[in-house]
């Protein structure tokens, strides 16, 4: 199959280069834009790879919402691009040296790595062979995985609350129409029947 | 197994993935050591390590043929998207106190 070798080089490639121009671009909004093709790229890796519903996934959560979370925050604060590059030779050597005796220790542990020969029959969830990638990752997720599945509601639910609460700001100086406090008024707070006398009007 | 892309001279096997996802875990991480000036490159570099450790993942899950490696993939997307919605707020708050998002700034919890 020489079409999804040639769309596996064409999507690594592309998804390594992007993923550089990530760190290297001086604009953070083109870093965005760069991220969300990185992105595509990794979910065209998964359809390689069979995981068709996890690169759908993919593209949803991650182009759709956080890359555009990132892109709103980016366009809301005023940066100031040039001073951005200032400490950039500085920290390239250290971080050069870093990541390359990261890099090599990972492909140690990859080089020196076999596959069991049992790994097979240790398996959790062998992937059926007569369903689609979808119908069985929903045939696991509901039943064996429903506490996961949960737990992962309630690290989004949190999240929101957390991201709510800090971002909300009662501001002052500004009017605004308060309809719980007009709904709770009740006449007897605020009207009051006077007994008026004649020719006298009131003071 | 997969057997899409198992045979002929350009066969591609776990590890052309597996060093996909290397390259991309060392930008993320030279990412974080390079741009010291502005927090949301940072935060970006930790979204493509952890989309690295995704790839992994997926990879593992698709050459052995066990699905629970895409269950976790999942749960890693959550966790992802979370850091990512309580730390742009944590930055947008410290911006609109400080006016500034430079990491040497950012010292106010030292010691």
């Amino acid at each position: 199959m020489i079409v999804a070798s040639l769309a596996f080089y064409l999507f690594a490639i592309v998804g390594v280069i992007s993923a550089l121009n990530v760190i290297f671009q001086r604009n953070p909004v083109h870093c965005v834009l760069w991220l969300i093709l990185t992105f595509f790229n990794a979910a065209g890796l998964f359809v390689l790879l069979g995981a068709e519903f996890v690169a759908m996934i993919l593209v949803v959560v991650y182009v759709g919402a956080v890359a555009v979370l990132f892109l709103f925050v980016v366009m809301m604060l005023d940066i100031n691009v040039t001073m951005m590059r200032e400490g950039f030779m500085k920290y390239l050597p250290v971080g050069a040296l870093i990541g390359i005796i990261l890099f090599v220790e990972l492909a140690a542990v990859y080089g020196g790595w076999v596959m069991s020969p049992d790994a097979q029959g240790l398996r959790v969830v062998p992937a059926p062979l007569d369903m689609p990638n979808t119908e069985a990752i929903g045939a696991v997720l509901y039943t064996d995985y429903v506490y996961l599945f949960q737990g992962a509601g309630l690290v989004l639910l949190v999240a929101m609350i957390g991201a709510i609460v800090l971002t909300h700001r009662k501001r002052t100086g500004v009017r605004k129409q308060k309809i719980a406090d007009q709904v709770a008024r009740k006449a007897s707070e605020t009207l009051s029947v006077v007994k008026v006398e004649t020719g006298k009007g009131i003071s | 197994m997969n057997q899409l892309i198992s045979t002929g001279p350009l066969a591609i096997g776990l590890a052309h993935f597996l060093t996909v996802g290397a390259i991309l875990f060392t930008l993320g991480i030279f990412g974080i050591f390079l741009n010291r000036k502005n927090l949301i490159i940072i935060m970006m570099s930790i979204e493509l390590m952890l989309l690295a450790v995704n790839i992994n993942l997926v990879a593992f899950s698709s050459f052995l043929g066990d699905l629970v490696g895409q269950v976790f993939t999942m749960l890693v997307l959550t966790v992802a998207a979370a850091e990512a919605a309580i730390g742009l707020a944590i930055v947008v708050v410290f911006y609109r106190n400080r006016r500034t998002i430079e990491v040497e700034d950012i010292n106010e919890m030292k010691g």
